[in-house]
């Protein structure tokens, strides 16, 4: 079967109508911007928020995709891209939640805090297939830098996504993923 | 011919530039091509994937090997901490430099040249090195005059998910299964499955790590040949992590490692130290001897 029979495509921003209509087992194509930040550009997001600050990145309906991109060869868009592991970013998901965020996009499960936040914002956990990080840039049309230029490849990116394919993990009504498919498939002796 | 003379015939001469050129080439082909065991075990895991979502990863695994081989891109964007194994004949005279400095401007060009993420940081201020350095080098002095190199750019989402114990040695065969298993079933989705499992039984706490990571380099499907005991808690191991459920990305299926690679020394009368190092699907290194 080919992606787009099985898939459903959605388009950022991400919309409470939308948030509200995918279920953890949903795979999905999505299309649009989204921002890539991992750990330090996290701890940085929080402490500013923490402070009052303005933040370099508008939260409002957004998508953080847990990623650092290898260097762009001369002739393509992006290099190398793909999911880190998420639960790094738990300590300070739930405050980015409560801000705006209603998308991620990782591998790998997440905190208790992190999932009750998702509840109560009506968030979204996408997971994407690590180490499949040459066939993803092929989904990406666009990489602008946004802020921490000093991070490198852990730097706030702006990416233009064209049908990622993505997979729901948690869904805003408390379905996980990971734990139903391991149930699912788990021998029991 | 008198000692002096013979001595000098075995003696080789190695230099330093001729090291950073295998280095670096040594680096970029381990992050943008992919083993041929590694990719034979994925094709093979297609036949005992029951889930339609765990097959259809592993065909993109494939897939996209294919695309990064083809593409000279990076299989995965992270293309790792350098982790070097170097077996030095002691019948070779390294000349034109210094044997460390030569490996890590090896690995300082590779990562720069070919494209590949700068992934080392300072452990306190998180800021980054910039070229990938320093690389963790593990030096051993062998017979001989020959200088092996070995190449391993090791991801830190399967790291991470490592562990070393020391268990009592009554806990024995079980307790060292029981181990593993908790390991790889903690980890779940994290390390990216499908992974191979390095398991380092014996030695000190550093030696067993050590050990864990030397089977890692084990070919894909290529079991313990030595000890007839490691060959049937391979196998064990092997059908009870594939029984967990995680499933290639974690997404449940019955392929959840690739392999389970043992290696194993004698360790002191009190101690039975046991080290996981778990490995993602991109299972990166490759060798040369110069």
């Amino acid at each position: 079967m080919s992606a787009e029979k099985t898939h459903q495509r959605i388009q950022t921003p991400l919309t409470s109508e939308v948030t509200a209509s995918l279920q953890a087992g949903d795979m999905i194509l999505l299309s649009g911007e989204v921002y890539t930040a991992r750990d330090v550009a996290h701890r940085r997001l929080y402490d500013a928020l923490e402070k009052g600050e303005k933040l370099p990145i508008d939260l409002t309906k957004a998508i953080i995709f847990y990623a650092a991109p290898s260097p762009t060869p001369p002739g393509k868009v992006i290099g190398s891209i793909g999911p880190t592991t998420s639960y790094r970013m738990d300590y300070y998901t739930p405050k980015l939640i409560e801000n705006g965020l209603r998308g991620m996009i990782g591998k790998g499960n997440r905190s208790a805090e992190v999932l009750a936040a998702i509840n109560k914002y009506g968030a979204v956990y996408f997971g994407a297939i690590g180490g499949i990080a040459a066939l993803t840039a092929q989904c990406i049309n666009k990489v602008e830098l946004i802020a921490y230029e000093d991070l490198g490849p852990e730097a706030i990116r702006k990416i233009t996504l064209e049908n990622m394919p993505l997979v729901v993990v948690n869904d805003a009504r408390g379905n996980d993923l990971y734990a139903i498919a391991r149930e699912r498939w788990c021998v029991k002796h | 011919m008198d000692i002096n003379k013979q001595e000098k015939k075995r003696l080789r001469r190695i230099n330093c530039q001729r090291i950073t050129v295998a280095v670096k080439k040594l680096f970029i082909e381990a992050n943008t091509d992919l083993g041929a065991d590694v990719v034979a075990a994925l094709k093979d895991s297609l036949n005992k994937e029951e889930s339609a979502i765990g097959r259809q990863v592993i065909e993109k695994i494939i897939e996209n090997a294919d695309i990064a081989c083809l593409n000279k891109m990076p299989i995965c964007q992270d293309t790792g901490l350098a982790v070097v194994f170097v077996e030095l004949g002691q019948d070779i005279h390294i000349v034109g430099g210094d044997l460390r400095l030569a490996i890590e401007e090896g690995v300082r060009q590779a990562y720069a040249d070919g494209y590949l993420r700068k992934s080392v940081c300072d452990p306190i201020s998180r800021k980054n090195t910039q070229d990938n350095t320093p690389a963790v080098i593990h030096f051993d002095v062998v017979a001989g005059n020959r200088l092996k190199i070995i190449a391993l750019p090791k991801g830190g989402g399967s790291e991470n998910m490592s562990a070393v114990q020391m268990l009592t040695p009554s806990t024995g065969v079980e307790g060292i299964k029981k181990f593993v298993i908790e390991k790889v079933g903690q980890a779940g989705a994290n390390p990216c499955p499908p992974v191979i499992v390095g398991v380092g039984i014996g030695g000190t706490l550093e030696q067993a790590c050590i050990l864990a990571k030397l089977a890692l380099l084990r070919p894909v499907g290529k079991g313990n040949k030595t000890d007839e005991r490691l060959v049937q808690m391979e196998k064990e191991l092997y059908e009870s992590i594939n029984e967990l459920g995680i499933g290639p990305a974690g997404l449940g299926g019955r392929v959840t490692a690739l392999a389970v690679n043992i290696e194993m020394m004698p360790c002191h009368i009190a101690s039975l130290p046991v080290a996981v190092n778990i490995q993602c699907h991109v299972a990166r290194h490759k060798e040369t001897v110069l």
